[in-house]
């Protein structure tokens, strides 16, 4: 059997995700919040031809202490609306997968699910999610929703989350594809018969659609969800088609992987597997000691070695294409690359590690098909309200 | 009287979900694939225009229980769109309209700041209300809002927006990476707000966008929408009626300006108007007829008469006479997702029934002829002369079209009436700032204390008396 191919993501955020990485030779920090700086960082993935990009977001201001502010100055501080940023950058691609991060905690799902699907029509196929909970006390009291002294048991969050996803997934199909008819004899522009209330009660919330905008060009854009811990593994479970994991050693990976499979049952999944993607954080440059040294001159900017969720990785292009062939183990469909610093990161996955991938044959030469769903071997999901008979 | 000739503002609204938009035309295309926005949004960037103006619908209107399906239905989200027009546009102004009631400050503030970094300057907001139970169905918070409190809620809610806006100055990012020194200070973007509709105290995380605050816009023709207007916008998307009306209104709205300490240069009024063009003026006006039959359809028709009668009209002829039975006032409303226009339906159908006898005309002739909208027609050279009439003599400060047939709806003024205004001298040849601020001829943004000062109270106290 021929190896599963292997798919790659990168994952964007600020000036990258070394805290001292604004301060590389070649960063942009003038440039942070800028359209011209996510466009060219987006090209230059898309030039890589990896699968997608996520871009990260956060409802609080960053912080180094949990959940409270910090006092400092010598930080990224700041952040776009990473769903504009993608729809910024859409018109500007063309094959690239677009995967915006998203709250599920306070906001309204009736307003995340238009803008994914607008954002899939935008791009023509290419848009996502990556839902996000918020736990934070922080964000409840900017929000105002909620009482900031009321604690919310994180299960309730997850579980909040989940509903969320279901909602949105079903505004997606509240339309049927073929809804609009434009019939001038009756003088009917849609066939109500084909649009959907969804209603949808929960514990946390109800929503009675069916959406304003019709059902977006991938039918279900791609749902992810980045995951550390049982919660969150169910919640991709239940609704997602991706989640980004954090093994920092194989036997972490086939541990998670078989936890995830087993949430998979647990929770009466069913159609198509989850696509797993082990998040990896890389410095990366062409001759050998020069990525760890880099990484070290940021570490001492930053008075601290830096560490993350995800394994961090530091070397050379073919060390990391060795790196992730051994780790493309059975059932897994890739990797999310975190560029420690951005653009040095990014260029080096496109323009470094990819051609290496490429001349061993264990990467894509060219983007193939046209939406991102179908690049995961995901189909056109069936409506889910579509009844199939003629009318 | 002399003075400077007044330039003259042109703005493109998207077709939108109503019966002024005909679907049925052949060169009618896509209102939802982002082509459609892209060709519109190009041809009023060719024509100069100050900005590009997408409307929000928050739930499918319905009528007898049923989702309306006569006219166009379904529009994509209207952020979104607007970040992405700004990637093919490079000068015109992306304004939208967001609801006040079914969101919340903090994100509306930050999807503002967002789109105006990313379209370098250029972001405008509709501020509009709604109060009714029926949108509430789609969101978190439900019709919760009483329907007296809509303009209270809308007030605080701009409030709080602006002054998440100025929780960051413009130079708090440094950046510098020898020293180390990203922010000038730390804790940027600290804000608290406790009012009435909103309690919320933390940080902003979006630093200051090139305008400060997007453009402001208020529709809305009531006292108290005139007086928030007054206090609070930076232009008026108001309602296109005769010369003279026109000119009551623009009086009336710059006169209240006064009260909160700014000039009348500092309030746009810019009514929404249709256009329909010929080579001749019997040309126009014989296009004008047909376009007026494909926007009242039969069926819309009988719609629009149910609004009155508040019954099930649909066994009605649409080319026969009015019903003989008169209103039902008392039963629960058929129409829901938009205002009801009758408020005496006793009265009006009285107008109407005076009216069709007079004039001899069916349910559908009634109808084209008393719902039609205010519309400029004529050759290009006679549209010309009445915007630019308007305009001088303070009828309006311009206008925001509204083409009827998607995408190509404005292709024919870009061409044939934008030349002759600029021929004029009153319109522009080229963009001459970055910002929509600045085309529109604005100031730069005042910081939110401004209009909490005399914003607020005034506006209250105007509305009292």
């Amino acid at each position: 059997m021929a190896t599963p191919p292997l798919h790659l993501a990168v994952a964007l955020d600020g000036a990258g995700w070394h805290p001292a990485a604004w301060r590389a030779d070649d960063a942009r920090p003038h440039e942070l919040f800028s359209a011209r700086y996510w466009v060219d960082l987006v090209a230059e993935a898309e030039r890589g031809v990896v699968d997608f990009v996520t871009i990260d977001d956060s409802l609080a201001l960053q912080s180094l202490r949990r959940g409270v502010p910090d006092d400092r100055v010598d930080k990224v501080r700041g952040r776009l609306d990473a769903v504009l940023v993608a729809s910024r950058v859409a018109p500007t691609t063309s094959r690239i997968g677009l995967v915006p991060v998203a709250t599920t905690t306070h906001t309204e799902p009736f307003h995340i699910s238009k803008s994914i699907a607008t954002l899939d029509y935008v791009s023509e196929g290419r848009a996502g999610v990556q839902v996000r909970v918020s736990s934070s006390a922080v964000e409840t009291a900017q929000f105002g929703r909620r009482d900031p002294n009321e604690a919310v048991p994180v299960d309730d969050l997850f579980d909040e989350a989940a509903d969320f996803v279901e909602v949105i997934r079903r505004l997606w199909d509240s339309w049927e594809d073929d809804a609009e008819i434009r019939d001038k004899a009756t003088g009917r522009f849609v066939d109500r018969d084909k649009l959907h209330y969804i209603d949808f009660e929960g514990r946390f919330f109800a929503v009675r659609g069916p959406s304003i905008t019709p059902r977006p060009p991938q039918g279900q854009p791609l749902v992810s969800a980045l995951a550390h811990v049982t919660a969150p593994y169910r919640l991709a479970a239940r609704g997602a088609d991706v989640v980004y994991i954090t093994p920092h050693d194989l036997d972490e990976l086939h541990r998670i992987h078989s936890e995830l499979r087993s949430h998979e049952i647990e929770v009466g999944r069913t159609g198509e597997p989850l696509r797993v993607f082990v998040d990896l954080v890389v410095f990366l440059d062409e001759r050998p000691g020069e990525a760890a040294a880099r990484k070290a001159r940021l570490d001492e900017l930053d008075e601290h070695v830096f560490r993350s969720d995800a394994l961090v990785f530091t070397g050379t292009p073919s060390e990391l294409a060795a790196h992730l062939e051994a780790w493309h183990v059975e059932g897994i469909a890739g990797f999310r690359l975190r560029p420690g610093a951005q653009p040095h990161d990014v260029s080096a996955i496109s323009r470094l590690l990819v051609p290496v991938l490429q001349a061993r044959g264990s990467f894509r030469h060219r983007y193939e098909e046209r939406t991102l769903r179908a690049r995961l071997g995901l189909g056109r999901p069936a409506n889910r309200y579509a009844t199939g008979v003629a009318r | 009287m002399t003075r400077p000739a007044k330039q003259i503002h042109l703005a493109a609204h998207f077709p939108g979900v109503n019966n002024t938009t005909v679907w049925s035309d052949p060169a009618a295309g896509s209102h939802i694939e982002f082509s459609s926005f892209v060709r519109l949004a190009q041809t009023a960037e060719r024509a100069k225009f100050d900005f590009f103006f997408l409307a929000e619908g928050l739930r499918l209107r319905e009528q007898r229980g049923k989702v309306h399906d006569l006219d166009v239905v379904g529009r994509p989200d209207t952020f979104t769109v607007l970040a992405a027009l700004a990637a093919v546009t490079e000068h015109l102004g992306l304004a939208g309209t967001i609801n006040s009631t079914f969101n919340e400050p903090f994100e509306v503030a930050r999807q503002f700041a967002s789109l105006d970094h990313l379209s370098g300057g250029r972001a405008a907001w509709n501020v509009v209300t709604s109060w009714d139970a029926f949108t509430g169905e789609n969101f978190r918070r439900g019709g919760f809002l009483p329907q007296s409190e809509r303009y209270e809620r809308a007030r605080e809610f701009l409030q709080t927006a602006r002054e998440l806006w100025d929780s960051w100055d413009d130079d708090e990012i440094v950046a510098d990476p020898v020293a180390g020194t990203f922010l000038r200070r730390p804790r940027p973007g600290r804000f608290e707000h406790h009012g009435a509709q909103f309690d919320i105290a933390g940080q902003f995380n979006v630093p200051r966008s090139p305008q400060g605050h997007p453009v402001i816009f208020q529709a809305g023709d009531s006292d108290e929408g005139r007086e928030f207007a007054a206090a609070t916008a930076d232009a008026i998307f108001s309602r296109h009626g005769t010369l003279d009306d026109g000119q009551a209104f623009y009086t009336d709205v710059k006169r209240r300006l006064a009260r909160y300490g700014r000039s009348p240069d500092e309030l746009k009024i810019l009514p929404a108007a249709t256009f329909i063009l010929g080579d001749t003026e019997d040309e126009a006006a014989e296009r004008a007829v047909l376009v007026r039959r494909q926007q009242v359809s039969g069926p819309t028709a009988i719609l629009f008469l149910e609004h009155v009668w508040n019954r099930d009209l649909s066994q009605l002829d649409p080319d026969g006479p009015l019903p003989d039975f008169d209103p039902d006032p008392t039963a629960p409303s058929i129409i829901r997702g938009r205002a009801n226009v009758a408020k005496d339906p006793f009265q009006t159908a009285k107008e109407y029934r005076e009216l069709a006898a007079a004039k001899n005309l069916s349910i559908r002739e009634l109808m084209i002829e008393i719902t039609a909208r205010p519309s400029f027609v004529g050759t290009p050279a006679q549209i010309a002369e009445q915007i630019d009439t308007y305009v001088q003599v303070d009828a309006a400060d311009g206008f925001i079209l509204v083409p009827h047939v998607t995408p190509g709806g404005l292709d024919e003024f870009a061409d044939k009436v934008v030349p002759l205004l600029q021929e004029r001298g009153h319109y522009r040849d080229e963009y001459t700032g970055s910002t929509l601020r600045h085309n529109l001829g604005l100031p730069p943004a005042r910081s939110a204390s401004r209009y909490a000062v005399g914003g607020l109270g005034a506006a209250r106290s105007g509305t009292e008396g």
